[in-house]
């Protein structure tokens, strides 16, 4: 698919805020499944720090606002080409031992309930991909889509007890459960174009990524019950979602903040 | 169990001490107390003090200080300082490789999982490859002597080794009150080591830096234990002690205020842990870091010593495997010994553990400064299980060693004067050139038949000579 992308956060302060230093994982990733035209981050009344590719192959840039401003825009325009990789993340260079990401962290800490859920699954499974799928449709089937019950911090333990939440409750799940299995997993986020109906996305998207001996890292989205493929785009990873933050960032000044985000994923014609 | 004497054999005086043993043995008693006391004076009046975690009591406390020094003849140190730079060059090429390709890794003589599972092990240093490839800059190697010529490294300490200012402050002690033992011993200086670490630090420039560069020591404030230390150091190499808010990052680098506007700064000697260097990265509630460090060190802006996650080359699982490290990268045979270690993980070791907790040293792969720690014989049966529990809840947390015949040397007590075991500290920097000073940090453990010479366990501390030839 050729996809236009048009991200924007506004984030509102009500006092005035200085030196915000952002990091920034915004870039979409290099490989065979997309290839990218034209990409343009832009932060209101910043400047541009430095960029860099970081060991899991994701491109990170610093940006610093010395204000004083009472708003602050993070703007990206971009042009991608996608194809179906039925998931599978080819041609993607990064240095980190997968290893690493059978750790866990606070929010994707196991409990009872997902130890007896991974064991539950992991008892029927043949290998390691048809494990990875049985979890990702175990974890679809335990919590359904509901926005606003869950928020940032809710854990992977709290959102399976609820049985409902978003798609950054699904990919922390099934990252727990997989861990549990032994199999590395990572928080992916990203853009979707459209869910598998057809109907159009518009908000930011993220999916876990299992490790599989042979394969590499496979992309799994429990939210929408598949892998990803062309309709996905993808920027980075992380440990967790509070690591694979598309932006992250710390301001002097005691604000509160209100943030509002617009993103739209639009087909071009061929 | 014999322990071996540093100053006496039998009734004989080895000879590296032998114009001691007429110091020590005319000093009158009342002498010996006001000199005690007058030391004591002079660490209260330089402010030299130690906080114990955990154990409440007064903050200010004192490490001990004895007066008797502890000597070593050149021919030994030699040994000793090549055997330490051996180390500490096989330390830093372990952190090159696995922060890059792994090779010690995939050739299986470490196993995988020690590493890239540690909790020490940054994901976010993968990738980078610091200024002259080297992550951990000031090594504090802990090695203990069981005989003449048998020296064995307990630990190493390669993330932000502290104790430094005491082997400093103890020398400068002793010169003040005893000068004539300077004259009539030839003892090798130890007093040049702000001034090399301060050359360390600036040899480990980013290469984006074109002028002289700007050091400075960034340390978490007043309430950590070893502010004083941070303070000291920095006086001495004349560089500005800053806590995290004194820092800021503005586009490629990182700056200090300062009262004529910012100022770039191009090495950071950082005595703060790595969850708390940069919320952007690691831990988003520190409030003790820099926001947005960690992507300018990442993008070659500013270097930072030791590298986050040096620690992964000397947690106790790891150490080892650090003979192996020299074998694999030098291509050279450990000059310095391993203690012989149980890790409890392995089947084999944990039945013999637990078959002998009476007689074994049992630590937490994790722990330090003498905590969490089993000394079999010094215990009771009742510690013995119920450490035995611990064990068994989480067997891959701790390692079993023997108990060492750790060396004693003759030290000021209540009595007179009476031998007691000690270690030593000696502190490499590694930057440009791998450099050591003559001498270290002597512990003491002050308690009559007490291994354990940990500040916060009631040890104490002694100047360190090594004698010219």
């Amino acid at each position: 698919m050729k996809l236009r992308i048009s991200h924007e956060t506004i984030y509102r302060y009500d006092h005035p805020i200085r030196n915000l230093v952002q990091s920034l994982r915004l870039t979409p990733s290099i490989f065979e499944g997309q290839r990218t035209h034209e990409w343009q981050i832009h932060v209101s009344g910043g400047v541009r720090g430095p960029g860099f590719r970081d060991g899991a192959g994701d491109w990170i840039e610093g940006w610093t606002v010395r204000g004083p401003v009472n708003e602050v825009r993070v703007r990206i325009e971009g042009r991608i080409d996608t194809r179906d990789t039925a998931g599978v993340l080819r041609g993607h260079r990064e240095l980190i031992n997968p290893l690493t990401y059978l750790r866990t962290s606070k929010v994707t800490a196991p409990d009872a309930s997902l130890r007896a859920l991974a064991a539950e699954v992991g008892a029927s499974a043949q290998d390691q991909l048809d494990l990875a799928h049985r979890l990702s449709r175990a974890v679809s089937g335990a919590i359904a889509f509901r926005p606003g019950v869950t928020e940032a911090h809710t854990t992977a333990a709290e959102a399976l007890a609820l049985g409902k939440g978003v798609c950054q409750d699904h990919a922390h799940t099934l990252i727990a459960l997989a861990r549990l299995s032994e199999m590395p997993a990572r928080y992916v986020s990203g853009y979707l174009h459209s869910t598998i109906d057809g109907e159009a996305h518009d908000a930011a998207h993220a999916w876990a990524e299992i490790f599989i001996e042979g394969l590499g890292w496979v992309g799994f989205d429990p939210a929408n019950s598949c892998c990803p493929d062309e309709r996905y785009v993808r920027l980075g990873s992380g440990i967790d979602a509070s690591e694979a933050a598309p932006i992250r960032g710390v301001a002097l000044g005691n604000s509160a903040e209100e943030l509002a985000v617009a993103v739209h994923v639009e087909e071009l014609a061929q | 169990m014999n322990y071996y004497n540093e100053m006496f054999d039998g009734d004989a005086v080895r000879e590296p001490y032998a114009r001691l043993r007429e110091w020590v043995e005319t000093m009158p008693d009342d002498f010996r107390q006001m000199k005690q006391a007058e030391a004591e004076a002079l660490f209260r009046r330089i402010g030299i003090t130690f906080a114990v975690y955990g154990e409440g009591g007064d903050p200010d406390r004192l490490i001990p200080f004895d007066m008797m020094p502890r000597v070593f003849e050149q021919a030994e140190w030699r040994r000793l300082e090549r055997g330490i730079k051996q180390r500490a060059r096989a330390l830093n090429a372990f952190l090159r490789d696995v922060y890059g390709r792994g090779e010690i890794v995939r050739a299986g003589r470490i196993p995988a999982r020690l590493v890239y599972r540690n909790e020490a092990y940054e994901k976010a240093v993968v990738g980078i490859v610091p200024p002259r490839g080297v992550y951990s800059h000031i090594i504090g190697i802990d090695i203990v002597r069981t005989a003449k010529d048998e020296f064995h490294v307990l630990e190493d300490n390669c993330r932000t080794p502290s104790g430094v200012s005491y082997m400093l402050e103890n020398r400068e002690i002793m010169m003040r009150m005893f000068p004539q033992l300077f004259r009539t011993n030839r003892i090798e200086p130890v007093d040049q080591y702000p001034e090399l670490l301060r050359r360390t630090l600036e040899s480990l420039a980013p290469a984006k830096c074109s002028e002289r560069p700007t050091c400075v020591i960034l340390t978490p404030g007043h309430y950590n234990s070893a502010y004083y230390e941070h303070s000291f150091l920095a006086n001495l190499m004349g560089v500005e002690l800053v806590e995290g808010q004194d820092l800021f990052v503005d586009g490629e680098f990182c700056y200090m205020r300062t009262t004529t506007g910012p100022k770039r700064v191009d090495v950071i000697y950082r005595r703060i842990d790595d969850p708390f260097l940069d919320p952007l990265c690691f831990r988003p509630d520190s409030m003790l870091g820099v926001p947005g460090l960690m992507d300018v060190y990442r993008s070659g802006g500013v270097s930072i010593c030791s590298a986050p996650g040096a620690g992964v080359a000397d947690d106790k699982a790891i150490y080892t495997f650090v003979p192996e490290m020299v074998r694999f990268y030098l291509g050279e045979e450990p000059i310095l010994n391993n203690v012989q270690t149980w890790t409890l993980w392995k089947d084999d070791d944990y039945r013999y553990v637990m078959e002998n907790l009476g007689d074994l040293v049992v630590k937490e792969v994790h722990g330090s400064g003498g905590y969490g720690m089993l000394v079999g014989p010094k215990s009771t049966a009742a510690e013995i299980e119920t450490f035995r529990a611990k064990i068994q809840a989480n067997p891959s947390n701790y390692i079993a060693q023997p108990t060492l015949a750790l060396s004693t040397c003759p030290t000021f007590v209540d009595e007179g004067i009476a031998p007691r075991h000690v270690d030593l500290r000696p502190f490499c920097l590694c930057g440009d050139r791998i450099e050591l000073v003559p001498g270290g940090l002597t512990r003491v453990a002050l308690r009559e038949g007490s291994l354990v010479v940990n500040s916060s366990q009631g040890g104490g501390v002694k100047d360190t000579w090594v004698l010219s030839e």
